[in-house]
Formats: C-alpha cells, structure tokens, sequence
C-alpha cells in the first residue's frame, strides 16, 4: 500500500520563459517572469502561493531571495538542491504537503542565465577532493565513463547514442521554443568533436539561458480554475552517490527504484504511458532511463531507440520538446520535462502533440546519475 | 588508533609511499575514500591496512584536449579489496586503456602532491 496522495494533486499552471538565449535578464528575473506567467495560467496570483519550492544556479539561499524577490512569505519554503532532479523532489513533496493540508498554493520555479552570462555550465559544485587529481571534466567525464562501461557490457555503438540526439532534433524541430531546430545528420554527429570518449559535442546536452514554473493545488480547488488540471498520479526519489565512482553498476541507476515506486504509487506500469520526459543531459541518459523506467529490457535501450523509435512517428515519443539536447539545458533542466509532460496531456503541444495522451512520465536526473526523481502525470479525463 | 583526520592521515601515508586505504574491524569491510564513519553501517572502528595496488579497469575516458596540449586518461579502478576509485592509468596511449585491464598503482608526485595513479600490470606468465 502507499500513502501517496494518487490524483489528489494536480498542476494547474505551466509556463517556460527565455528558453535558449534571454540577454538582459538576471537568473531570478527570469524564474520571476515564468512564476507570474505560470499563476496567470492557473487564474491566481502571487498572493495565493504559500508554498515556494526553488533553487537558484548559484545562491544557495535562493528559496529565501526568491520569496523577497517576488514579495512572498511562503509557510513552507523547500530549497533543496539535488540538481536538475530537484524540480521532481518538489512534486513529490509538495504533493504530500497539499495533500495533509499545510500549503494551499505550490509555486515550484527555476531560471537560470547561465548561456548570455557565462557561455558555459554555471554551478556551485566543488570538485571531490578524491577525484580533483585525475582531472575529469566533470559531468561530461563522469556520463562517459557510464557511457563506456555500457557500451563494454552491451556492445552498444557511437551511432546508436546518435540514434537519441537525432530523435531529440527531430522533435526540436517541431517546437518553435526550442533552441536546436536547424536539421541534424548522422553524419554531423558522428564528426562532431570528441570531448570525453566515447562522448562527442552533440552528445552533450545544451548551455542555454531560460526559466519555468508550474503551480500546484489540491484536486479539489484545481476544479474551480482556468485550465484543466493535470493530475500527479505518482512520484518518487532516490538518491543513491555523488561522485560516479561510487555506483556500484554504471549501467543502472537509481530511476530503477525511484521509477518502481512512483508506478506503484500511481498504480499504472510502463505500458500506461503515452509519453516520456527523461532527463537526457547526455545522450547515455536516455538509454539507460528507458531500461531504468521499464519501456524495455536491460541491455536493449541502445537498440530500442534504432529505427527512430522515439523520433516523432515512433512507436514511444520521447523528450517531445527537444529535451536537453536540443530544446534548452540551463544547468538545471528538471522542471522543462515536467512542463512539456503537462502541455502534451492538456493537447496543447502544436506539431509535437502525441494523440491521446493519458498518462505522462518525466524523470529527472541529479549530479552524474546521483539523483533520481520521477514524476508520473494524468491528464484531466484520466 | 582511532581514525580522526582521514585525509589528513591518508595524505601523509601518501608521503612515506604508501598507499593506504580502511578496512572496518567489524565487519572486514573496505573502504575508500577515507572517513571517520564506516558507510552503510555507521561503525567508529575504520583502521589503516596497506592496500594492495592491484587493481582493474572498471570504465575509461579520455579527455580531449586541444593540441598541443596532450589528452589524457581517466578512469574507474576496482581495486582488488573492492572499493572503487577515480585514477589514471599511465604509460599507455589514454585512448589504449580499455575495460577489464589489470592495473597496479603508483605513487607519483603531482604539482608536489602525492597522488595515486596506475600501469598496466605485468601479465602472469
């Protein structure tokens, strides 16, 4: 039995902001912008919230100075910071949190302008002193080093990694915010610069500015609002290291059990899913969540995702934004699959839209594989 | 003796030449890198033993530079009392470097700090 509250929650406001390249803009300017954009969606506004779940690229009290910022004083504030797997921690939390009563509103926010400001990865990650010596370039080292160790243990192939970043272009393509939409060969990727073997450029996902935002309420308000509800039907976490030397199997993660757990809190399996959001901030991610998450066995993700299985007209849509490769990466990615999982079961995702989506997954992935948290979604009607 | 400033400790064995990792009095258990707590079952009783060096490649990476600065290995090392650690093998092409390797370690100094690194280990006759 679980004591997850199924159904009982429901995002009733989404919204993206500055995906890609948003000159001008501090970080929290832009998390505030896609704050206000997700409430006017939902029909409230910032004297709703009393909940902020938040954490900003590099002030690690951003919970605080995001509440000043945007002139709130939340009951509950969570700042937590296990990486781009955060934004799904939140859900999960905040789920509990309406569910018992303690918070009424959860606004959960992230913006980052880390592309126009830096050009490169801004974080506040200090390098493990056991690991320093050797140089990684950490992550993209640390993801090559699962990459290979795959790659030994399956026979899995570079052109088969390149199945994936092709599959997210294609979907990019069909989505005017994402960043990436100029076509992608499997020429292009595989003479595309090698920077951790086995992982080249267009292995690697994005450096983009952006923001996003999405309001939560219990199911019972979310009736009386603007939009149809999208249901939180299960979520769950698992953290299981920090630094990649300390997985015991680089091949599986702990999406295996955070995924198990949210199924079975949702009460559905893989097969109910209509469309998948992975945390793709290499192309080794979507491999290994797609066996971590159940859509196929151990071992056959690099050759589940041949034949543009999870390009648009495949069999199972995958990262139908773009994803992190090529929809927008700004350091923390993990709410933008949550956002794209609620307009696709709202049917309101343009080219990309995938037919009679009922149930939505969006899974997202902290430090190098370290964090795992997923979210299951249902549509209104579901 | 009680264990109270591991990487203090394990620098300084370092120093003399030896690469030392934990072992837990409890349970015999390994550990690396080194703490005060034992992981998983929180025992107070980690002591120094030499370890043995021997190690295998458990995954590999080069990391790309721009010539001509040179591009170098890094990778996972199983050693062979079974903690894992980050390293680099050394005395082969990065790119040669390949999973299931047996390693030995070193110590070599780095910028004036003792560090562990590893050859290719000389196969058994």
């Amino acid at each position: 039995m679980s004591d997850f509250p199924r159904g009982r929650t429901a995002i009733v406001g989404a919204a993206t902001f500055g995906q890609g390249k948003a000159p001008g803009y501090e970080s929290s300017d832009l998390a505030a912008i896609a704050s206000v954009m997700a409430l006017e969606d939902a029909g409230l506004s910032l004297a709703d919230v009393d909940g902020l779940f938040f954490c900003h690229p590099t002030d690690t009290m951003g919970g605080l100075s995001f509440a000043q910022y945007l002139g709130i004083r939340p009951k509950v504030t969570d700042n937590n910071r296990t990486g781009g797997s955060a934004f799904q921690t939140y859900v999960e939390h905040a789920a509990y949190l309406l569910d018992a009563g303690a918070i009424d509103y959860a606004l959960i926010a992230y913006g980052s302008n880390q592309a126009t400001a830096t050009g490169k990865l801004v974080s506040t990650v200090q390098p493990m002193r056991y690991e320093a010596p050797y140089r990684p370039l950490n992550p993209v080292s640390s993801y090559a080093l699962a990459a290979a160790r795959y790659m030994h243990q399956y026979g899995a192939t570079r052109e088969q990694l390149g199945e994936v970043a092709l599959a997210a272009r294609q979907w990019a393509i069909l989505n005017p915010e994402a960043f990436k939409r100029d076509p992608l060969t499997m020429d292009d990727y595989l003479a595309s610069r090698m920077v951790s073997d086995p992982l080249s450029v267009l292995d690697c996902c994005l450096v983009t500015d952006g923001a996003a935002a999405v309001v939560m309420t219990r199911a019972d308000r979310a009736r009386d609002l603007k939009r149809a509800p999208v249901k939180i039907m299960g979520a769950a976490a698992e953290t299981h290291h920090r630094e990649i030397g300390w997985l015991e199997d680089l091949t599986v993660t702990a999406a295996a059990r955070s995924g198990a757990r949210a199924y079975e809190r949702a009460g559905l399996t893989p097969a109910d899913i209509d469309v998948v959001q992975v945390y793709d901030a290499f192309t080794i991610n979507t491999i290994l969540f797609l066996e971590d998450l159940g859509f196929c066995a151990r071992g056959e993700g690099a050759r589940f995702v041949q034949d543009g299985r999870i390009a648009p007209g495949g069999a199972l849509p995958v990262n139908t934004n773009g994803g992190g490769l090529s929809c927008c990466h700004p350091g923390m990615y993990g709410l933008f699959p949550i956002v794209e999982a609620v307009r696709q079961l709202r049917g309101e995702a343009g080219d990309r839209q995938v037919a009679d989506a009922s149930f939505a997954i969006a899974h997202g992935n902290g430090g190098v594989l370290s964090s795992q948290a997923t979210v299951i979604l249902g549509a209104a009607d579901a | 003796m009680d264990v109270t400033h591991p990487d203090a400790e394990f620098r300084a064995f370092l120093a003399q030449g030896r690469f030392m990792i934990q072992r837990s009095k409890g349970d015999g258990a390994h550990v690396f890198y080194p703490r005060v707590v034992a992981p998983g079952t929180g025992a107070r009783d980690l002591e120094w033993v030499e370890a043995s060096g021997r190690g295998v490649v458990y995954s590999t990476t080069v990391v790309r530079k721009k010539p001509p600065e040179p591009s170098y290995n890094v990778a996972l090392i199983d050693l062979a009392e079974g903690p894992r650690m980050m390293s680099r093998v050394e005395g082969v092409d990065p790119a040669a470097v390949a999973i299931g390797m047996v390693v030995q370690a070193r110590i070599v100094d780095q910028d004036g700090e003792p560090v562990v690194v590893f050859d290719l280990a000389e196969q058994p006759a």
